[in-house]
């Protein structure tokens, strides 16, 4: 699977070039990734697909900047991020990234607002700004009104659609999604996945985890993925 | 920027310690402890130290008070009926005091006695101090009204005398008594004026200007009432005979006021049989009573430093707890974005808000103790800015201190880790 790693236009925002992420588990070391050779287009939508074990939350951990290779390369708007330090990585996640997960991963002692804010804060907003942009954000994910309220006020749907306002807050070049309908009745995940829908039809660039097939229909790729390789590419690839 | 994200991580440290109040109260109980007794200790201390220093620093840090003391062998033999006890200084010990000395810059002798006083139909037992208008230099008292003794009191041998504001009242002295007559024993003084009183006891220095002191000029004092004093006390008759009872000299330095000490003490045993002279240096006891102070201010700093310790082992026991209780936001946050230092700081300035209210609470505490002390117990108490400044900066401090290791135990943290945490 190594016939993409040549292309190396300006619509690519993400290749790995023979990334390996190798975990020490006592005496055993576990291939988590075993040379991956893979490049995403921007704007595209993508879905990684696998059974467990198969190396796709060690593919979304790398690609979100979140975990570094063992070896291989890593660029990122053909930046190379293989080697950078924690606090570059968080400099570029910062800037870069927006993340949604399965269990919403909202801060429950903040307010919706401050929650979707947490990200212009670290990057020094200040408030009457942010919150503007909050509301903004909140009325694009259909929550107006909703800003003040707690988490553990709102339904699962109403939490998910806060932490995708909350990954839009720094306009991302790529948003993460890890099982993001993992949590939600099957009505609930449609709605999200429409939101999802609608941002890719914005341009914004998506990178979806998921195990569930007629969620990962949603997206125009869809990444197989098995020990640590990648098995097969479905989709207009 | 950074200076805004402090400000704003100070509220939101506020809103986390509000969202866990009872958690948040008792977290804070040892520094409010801690602190309150600091506070409390340090203006207790303060106050009763002020006084006795207060009281020295009134008889002149470059004095050197002399004074007659009874022998310990004379003592025993006043049981002897009708015995005289002749002891004390002398007037040549006065001369050659203030003649030897190239460091003395002034010396005062003082006479006491008690004498039966009236004016008017007011009658009362006063305590005559003769002595010379040097007095009114070395121990400086505020004239209420006429004027203190003069050198042409002195030359004249005028029968004037100064009253003391306490005995004054009591005898129904007023400004307008300046110029009438006093009767003292069985002669006639003129009041010429009355000064301010400075009563009490300063260790163990009796202050010669006591609260019904009548001041007349030495040689009249002398020439009037002799140098015997007799008193009756039940079955016997105790005569003494005193020549001065005390000497005051003033010293050019306070570097001189030791070594000058020293001196009159050598030249005064050459000329006493027995010891029946006492030298008070008010200087020394300053620097014993500073000393004490400070001795006490250590031993209070380390019973402030204890409790603190312990105050703060306590916030760092809590602040680890809430560390692990919230491992899964400190994953949320590194994920958006927040690098290390910006944990360890959000962290440490939630210590130091916890730590600085619980100080702020403590010094609440402490100012409130000293009061409730000085109005039932009637102690003195003084609360200086320093002593509530100093443990607001410690309190602050142990935040500070204790909050960092939690604080980088959070940085530590590993997002992927995190965000699966339940």
């Amino acid at each position: 699977m190594d016939n993409q790693s040549s292309s190396n236009s300006d619509a690519e925002i993400i290749r790995l070039d023979n990334a390996q992420k190798i975990y020490e588990m006592g005496k055993q070391q576990v291939r988590a990734l075993a040379g991956v050779n893979v490049s995403f287009e921007r704007g595209s939508f993508w879905a990684i697909m696998g059974p467990s074990g198969s190396g796709k939350s060690t593919m979304m951990n790398i690609l979100g900047c979140l975990d570094r290779l063992t070896s291989g390369r890593y660029f990122l708007e053909g930046q190379d991020v293989s080697s950078i330090n924690d606090d570059g990585l968080s400099e570029l996640r910062l800037r870069h990234l927006g993340f949604i997960f399965q269990s919403f991963n909202l801060i429950p002692q903040l307010t919706v607002q401050r929650n979707i804010e947490l990200p212009l804060y670290y990057l020094g907003w200040d408030a009457r700004q942010s919150a503007e942009r909050a509301q903004s954000l909140a009325y694009r994910v259909g929550l107006e009104g909703r800003l003040g309220h707690r988490p553990t006020e709102l339904s699962g749907g109403q939490m998910q659609r806060v932490a995708i306002a909350r990954a839009l807050a720094n306009d991302p070049d790529i948003i993460f999604a890890d099982e993001p309908t993992g949590n939600l009745d099957t009505a609930t995940g449609e709605q999200i996945l429409k939101v999802l829908d609608e941002l890719s039809e914005h341009g914004k660039t998506i990178i979806m985890v998921t195990h569930e097939k007629n969620v990962a229909a949603h997206a125009r790729q869809q990444l197989h993925m098995l020990d640590g390789l990648i098995e097969r590419i479905d989709g207009d690839y | 920027m950074h200076q805004l994200r402090v400000v704003r991580n100070i509220w939101s440290g506020i809103e986390n310690l509000l969202l866990h109040k009872l958690r948040s109260l008792l977290t804070m109980l040892g520094i409010v402890f801690g602190v309150g007794s600091v506070v409390a200790m340090l203006s207790v201390g303060e106050g009763a130290s002020k006084e006795a220093l207060d009281q020295i620093r009134k008889l002149g840090s470059n004095n050197i008070i002399v004074s007659s003391v009874k022998a310990v062998e004379d003592e025993a033999s006043t049981t002897v009926h009708s015995h005289m006890s002749i002891y004390g200084l002398t007037y040549e010990d006065y001369a050659r005091i203030a003649e030897s000395f190239s460091t003395i810059t002034e010396a005062v002798p003082v006479k006491l006695m008690r004498k039966e006083s009236r004016l008017g139909e007011r009658s009362m037992e006063l305590r005559v101090v003769g002595t010379t208008p040097a007095w009114f230099e070395l121990v400086p008292r505020p004239t209420i009204a006429g004027r203190v003794l003069v050198a042409e009191d002195q030359q004249g041998q005028s029968a004037v005398a100064v009253l003391t504001e306490f005995g004054a009242r009591k005898i129904l002295a007023t400004e307008h008594t300046i110029g009438e007559f006093i009767r003292i024993g069985i002669d006639v003084f003129k009041v010429v004026g009355i000064v301010q009183s400075e009563g009490g006891q300063a260790g163990n220095i009796q202050i010669p200007d006591q609260e019904v002191d009548v001041y007349i000029p030495m040689d009249v004092a002398r020439k009037y009432f002799g140098d015997v004093v007799t008193r009756r006390t039940t079955g016997s008759r105790e005569r003494e005979l005193v020549e001065l009872h005390q000497i005051m000299v003033e010293v050019d330095d306070a570097e001189n006021v030791e070594s000058t000490a020293h001196a009159i003490e050598q030249m005064l045993e050459r000329f006493h049989k027995k010891k029946d002279y006492e030298i008070s240096v008010p200087l020394a006891l300053l620097r014993q009573a500073e000393a004490t102070k400070r001795r006490f201010n250590i031993v209070l700093g380390s019973i402030a430093g204890i409790s603190l310790l312990v105050g703060g082992i306590g916030i760092m026991n809590i602040m680890l707890a809430t560390v692990t209780e919230r491992t899964r936001e400190i994953g949320i946050r590194r994920a958006i974005g927040a690098k290390r230092n910006q944990i360890i700081s959000q962290f440490l300035i939630e210590t130091s808000v916890l730590s600085t209210i619980g100080g702020l609470i403590g010094i609440g505490f402490g100012v409130l103790v000293p009061v409730v002390i000085t109005h039932f117990a009637g102690m003195p108490t003084v609360i200086t800015p320093e002593s509530i400044l100093l443990p607001l900066f410690i309190s602050a401090g142990v935040g500070l201190i204790f909050g960092l290791y939690p604080a980088m135990r959070a940085a530590k943290v590993d997002p992927i880790v995190a965000l699966r945490h339940e």
